[in-house]
């Protein structure tokens, strides 16, 4: 599988990061290499192998859904980059 | 660099709970030596004023019956810290304080330790050479201008330096045992599930595991057993009796069977490193170990099935990073989607930007089967190796690294050789077992090298124990010409 600059362009877009125009040439290539390097992984058969799904080989434990805090509001908005005294502040989703 | 911070943590542990040495001492000690960090730049944030209140009141009203009473304690700022800034070397969390502590760090305060401060590291664990810190390279003690490796790479340079005492750090691929082997240190990271990953900022969490960097095995065994514990908040920790590696560590490791993989022998490996991985052969024979050749045939499978694995959960872990609840937030971009993508492009650096797209790739719709669940049917394989392997041996020998530290920018700008220093590490935590790297050499430019012991899960008191025989023999020196003080 060959990567090209229309492949990275709509790769950035479904991960939400804006490449610069100036560094698209640098990351295929990188990317082209490194995907060489994991398609190694074709020269094995896997036909016969299940998956690896947990490496504890035991389903996750799952815990009874409580609520075991809250009331801190202040301090979560505290790391917000914006905000007003009780939200989370975002550019405008609704016209 | 006073005498106090050349010992090791055992001893000063010793020299505490015998009163020949008060916690404000030995803090201030540290302290001191963290004022001539500026050319290591091992630190991130150091808190020595909260330090050494922690330490006076310590010594107002000591407890002893602790594993670490009153040392101070500088951690990978992975680590999220009550109300310390904890970055994960990223732009992106530049001013992030958590409002909560991370078990393992809880744990450490439990046993009465305190927090030192916060350590270096590549952006997000993700690096080799600690050259993907957006605070900044850090330099390995042993030479200037040569990386500790990564991406627990100012954990290293600060232990090995004599800043902390003792540290702790995060194994996703290797990077506590290949910064522990270029820093000549003592570095374990233990079977997936053991130490509670809650608080530790996530890079693959199927494979990211804590663990502790220590100057000796002793010393390893003292923290290993303050960090394990069950703990509900993390769905994969596992719930099992409490072991008390410390007091129960014995050189005795007659008759235990020591595999010796093939594969491992790569091409272009130094004649230096095979002339170590021989040596240690001797070593553990020499002790009554029996040496068995074996064979692990999908080895040279890892380093590509990690390039895969590891990329998609940071893609998906990473996602979390939008500019809204907290962390960086780009003030550029019409709405709110360009908002997200101008904040990821530019509170990320380029090997987290690399890795989060490659991972988004094999995620992708059309590709999935044909990269992430051909990964994890080789991961399997892997797996499968080390589950035979382990039936006829009790643990495995092979280098940590191959080869020394490098310089500064040697590889930074060829992603594979970079990627290539994890080989002997990676598969390790592909099949979620435990690995310590324990210092057993150095190379013609005195640089030195590592080599890594490997148990089945939860075997970690046979793995420590190995290396505590092995430790002995080795008799590892190193002499620092401390350059970074002139």
């Amino acid at each position: 599988m060959s990567i090209d600059k229309d492949k990275i362009k709509h790769i950035s877009k479904l991960a939400r990061i804006l490449v610069d125009e100036k560094k698209i040439n640098g990351l295929t290539k990188d990317l082209s290499s490194i995907f060489k390097f994991i398609e190694q992984l074709n020269e094995l058969n896997t036909d016969k192998v299940e998956p690896l799904s947990s490496i504890l080989n035991k389903p996750l434990r799952s815990r009874k859904d409580e609520i075991n805090d809250g009331k801190i509001r202040d301090q979560i908005l505290k790391n917000s980059p914006q905000k007003n005294d009780k939200f989370f502040v975002v550019p405008k989703v609704i016209e | 660099m006073s005498d106090i911070s050349k010992k090791s943590l055992t001893e000063i542990v010793k020299l505490i709970k015998k009163k020949e040495i008060k916690s404000e001492e030995l803090t201030k000690s540290y302290i001191k030596n963290i004022n001539s960090d500026k050319k290591l730049n091992s630190f991130i944030t150091t808190c020595s004023e909260e330090a050494l209140r922690k330490a006076k009141d310590f010594d107002k009203k000591p407890i002893f019956d602790t594993l670490l009473p009153g040392i101070p304690i500088a951690v990978k700022d992975l680590f999220c810290t009550r109300d310390v800034r904890t970055t994960a070397g990223s732009k992106m969390l530049e001013n992030f304080v958590p409002n909560y502590e991370s078990t393992i760090t809880n744990n450490l305060w439990n046993e009465g330790a305190f927090l030192l401060g916060k350590l270096n590291c590549d952006e997000y664990a993700m690096g080799s050479s600690n050259e993907t810190s957006y605070f900044g390279n850090v330099m390995n003690p042993i030479a200037e201008n040569t990386v500790p490796g990564g991406s627990s790479g100012g954990s290293a340079s600060a232990l090995a330096a004599g800043l902390t005492p003792t540290t702790i750090g995060t194994d996703t691929g290797g990077s506590i045992r290949q910064p522990a082997s270029f820093t000549g240190t003592v570095g374990l990271k233990p079977t997936y599930g053991l130490c509670s990953r809650w608080g530790i900022v996530a890079f693959a969490s199927s494979l990211d595991q804590a663990g502790p960097m220590t100057k000796t095995v002793s010393d390893c065994a003292l923290m290993l057993q303050a960090m394990v514990s069950f703990d509900k908040k993390d769905s994969t920790s596992i719930n099992k009796k409490k072991e008390n590696y410390s007091t129960s560590l014995t050189n005795n490791i007659k008759g235990l069977k020591i595999g010796i993989p093939k594969e491992y022998r790569v091409d272009g490996m130094s004649k230096e490193i095979d002339k170590l991985w021989e040596n240690g052969k001797k070593i553990l024979k020499d002790s009554g170990a029996e040496i068995i050749d074996i064979s692990l045939p999908n080895t040279k499978y890892a380093l590509p099935t990690y390039y895969i694995v590891a990329p998609a959960e940071a893609s998906s872990n990473l996602a979390r990073y939008d500019g809204v609840k907290y962390g960086f937030r780009s003030n550029k971009g019409n709405d709110l989607i360009e908002m997200y993508e101008n904040t990821r492009s530019e509170g990320f650096g380029d090997e987290v930007k690399r890795r989060i797209l490659i991972g988004t790739y094999v995620l992708s719709s059309g590709y999935y089967d044909a990269y992430y669940i051909k990964a994890q049917k080789v991961r399997q394989m892997i797996k499968n190796d080390f589950d035979q392997a382990f039936k006829n041996v009790d643990a495995i020998l092979t280098p940590s690294t191959p080869s020394s530290a490098f310089k500064i920018g040697e590889k930074k700008n060829d992603p594979i050789s970079m990627y290539l220093n994890d080989i002997f590490t990676v598969p390790i935590n592909l099949a979620g077992i435990p690995a310590i790297s324990i210092p057993a050499g150095s190379d013609i430019n005195n640089y030195p090298l590592g080599m890594q012991l490997i148990c089945k899960p939860l075997d970690e008191q046979k793995l420590l124990n190995i290396a505590y025989a092995a430790e002995k023999k080795i008799n590892f020196k190193q002499s620092l010409n401390r350059w970074w003080e002139k």
